[in-house]
């Protein structure tokens, strides 16, 4: 079989699973992104608060999440859930065994994961925006929601986006990972598809090549959006 | 409740498995920080192909999973019986040594960029400095730019050698039996996930918590000008 009909999308090409493969590869990043946003920032906040436990817990977080491989972090939240809701349907009154849904736990484990360097990239970023701005926010007897919302989210976005673009890089990149459970994005159907036809090699390089493809996209889309936002801070002071 | 016989007994078996961990990781960090070093030359000679290698390198290795370049090279390229008549055969039909080289590999590509921006951090004086006292080629880059490069490009790097650390994991991937690899037969055959994982995570903290130690304590040995100057008592100068 030559090149063109492996990977094309007649009968007998793999050109439709890759592709199908690729979105869920981006499906499943960027809810891991989603995920580790809620985390990072409650994080963030934890670490930034004045509270010692908070704070305490907050270095906790990202010191551990950052120590530990990624492999142990996903085989933590598929294995142990797994047990979890085994336990569970057996005290329900099931019987066998239950197991977590790949995508679910892939994206949950990366977005924990993920979440504990967006943690670093929030702090940093606050303390980015100027003191001045949100005393003033205060002096007007803004309350505090609305000084979030209104003053810190925006600039806290803004200072973030370079940040976030390496974040997303790695979170991509940590996708890769969730094949283990099983879950058939990129990767696992290379891998797939690699030991039904024994073309290793081939399968490799394409499944390479889709992962180049989307961080070149991804990169090009960053750096457009830090352009933006540039041309708005450079408006603002000058 | 916690079985601290079964614990100690998880944290025995993977101890077991830290060499084969400290092995893959030591040898991928030094075989991966020569051949940073040298596409590091190559971004900075004047010869565009091997500027032009150099950044495609970085940007085929940073862009894509470590796994899929293992899988690359423990599978895709032992298929070719070209390789294994070649005389890297022994090395390549083993999957530690796939391992050791893929790690290597990609290290490289990370660790050129961090090198490269230690090199870029080097002022200009300095190296005009140089040059006017006769240093060149090889002899200003050992003596001026190399020191400064590597001091500036020590904190970087120290993350990206825990990153490594922490790659060494996937390594279980291709039957390398490192601690991961030993933790995840443990849990398969035991169903205790939280003690096991536990038992790893408190390897891997420990090790990563010497590296960043040890890799600070170089960069405090290596910036003695940055700090404030202790003076002796007896040599103190009265300002008032």
């Amino acid at each position: 079989m030559d090149v063109f009909e492996l990977f094309g999308f007649g009968a007998k090409g793999w050109g439709g699973a890759l592709l199908e493969a690729a979105l869920m590869t981006l499906l499943v990043t960027l809810s891991a992104l989603l995920i580790g946003a809620v985390f990072g920032s409650l994080v963030a906040w934890g670490k930034l608060s004045k509270s010692v436990p908070a704070k305490v817990a907050g270095d906790l977080y990202t010191t551990l999440f950052r120590c530990i491989p990624e492999l142990l972090v996903i085989y933590l939240i598929y294995f142990g859930g797994s047990s979890l809701m085994t336990a569970m349907h057996h005290s329900l009154g099931g019987e066998g065994f239950f197991g977590m849904p790949p995508f679910l736990s892939g994206a949950f484990a990366v977005g924990v994961i993920s979440g504990s360097y967006q943690a670093e990239v929030y702090r940093g970023a606050f303390h980015a925006v100027s003191r001045g701005e949100i005393e003033a926010a205060r002096a007007m007897g803004m309350p505090r929601l609305k000084l979030f919302f209104r003053i810190i989210m925006p600039q806290v976005m803004r200072f973030a986006l370079p940040g976030l673009g390496n974040v997303w890089q790695m979170t991509l990149k940590d996708s890769a990972l969730i094949s283990v459970t099983g879950l058939a994005e990129i990767l696992r159907t290379s891998q797939v598809g690699a030991s039904s036809t024994h073309q290793y090699f081939q399968f490799f390089i394409i499944g390479g090549v889709l992962y180049l493809v989307m961080t070149s996209i991804s990169n090009r889309f960053f750096n457009a959006a830090e352009a933006r936002v540039g041309k708005s801070f450079r408006r603002a002071i000058g | 409740m916690m079985d601290f016989a079964f614990l100690m007994d998880t944290i025995k078996q993977l101890l077991a498995a830290l060499p084969t961990t400290l092995g893959l990781f030591s040898a991928s960090i030094a075989l991966g920080g020569l051949m940073a070093m040298g596409l590091t030359w190559m971004r900075f000679s004047r010869i565009r192909v091997l500027v032009q290698f150099s950044k495609a390198y970085v940007f085929v290795f940073r862009g894509t999973p470590l796994l899929i370049q293992l899988f690359l090279i423990y599978y895709g390229v032992s298929q070719f019986k070209i390789v294994q008549q070649g005389f890297m055969w022994p090395l390549l039909r083993d999957p530690y040594y796939c391992a050791v080289i893929t790690l290597a590999l990609c290290t490289a590509g990370y660790s050129t960029e961090i090198f490269r921006g230690g090199v870029l951090a080097v002022p200009v004086q300095q190296l005009e400095a140089g040059r006017s006292l006769g240093l060149s080629g090889f002899m200003l880059f050992r003596r001026v730019i190399a020191p400064i490069a590597l001091r500036q490009a020590l904190p970087a790097y120290s993350t990206e050698i825990v990153l490594m650390m922490k790659a060494t994991s996937l390594a279980s991937l291709v039957t390398v039996w490192e601690i991961t690899g030993v933790a995840q037969r443990i849990i398969a055959h035991t169903y205790r996930t939280m003690e096991v994982f536990l038992c790893a995570t408190l390897i891997y903290l420990v090790l990563n918590f010497l590296i960043v130690r040890m890799i600070a304590l170089l960069e405090h040995r290596l910036s003695p000008h940055l700090r404030p100057v202790k003076v002796p008592a007896n040599l103190r100068i009265r300002t008032q």
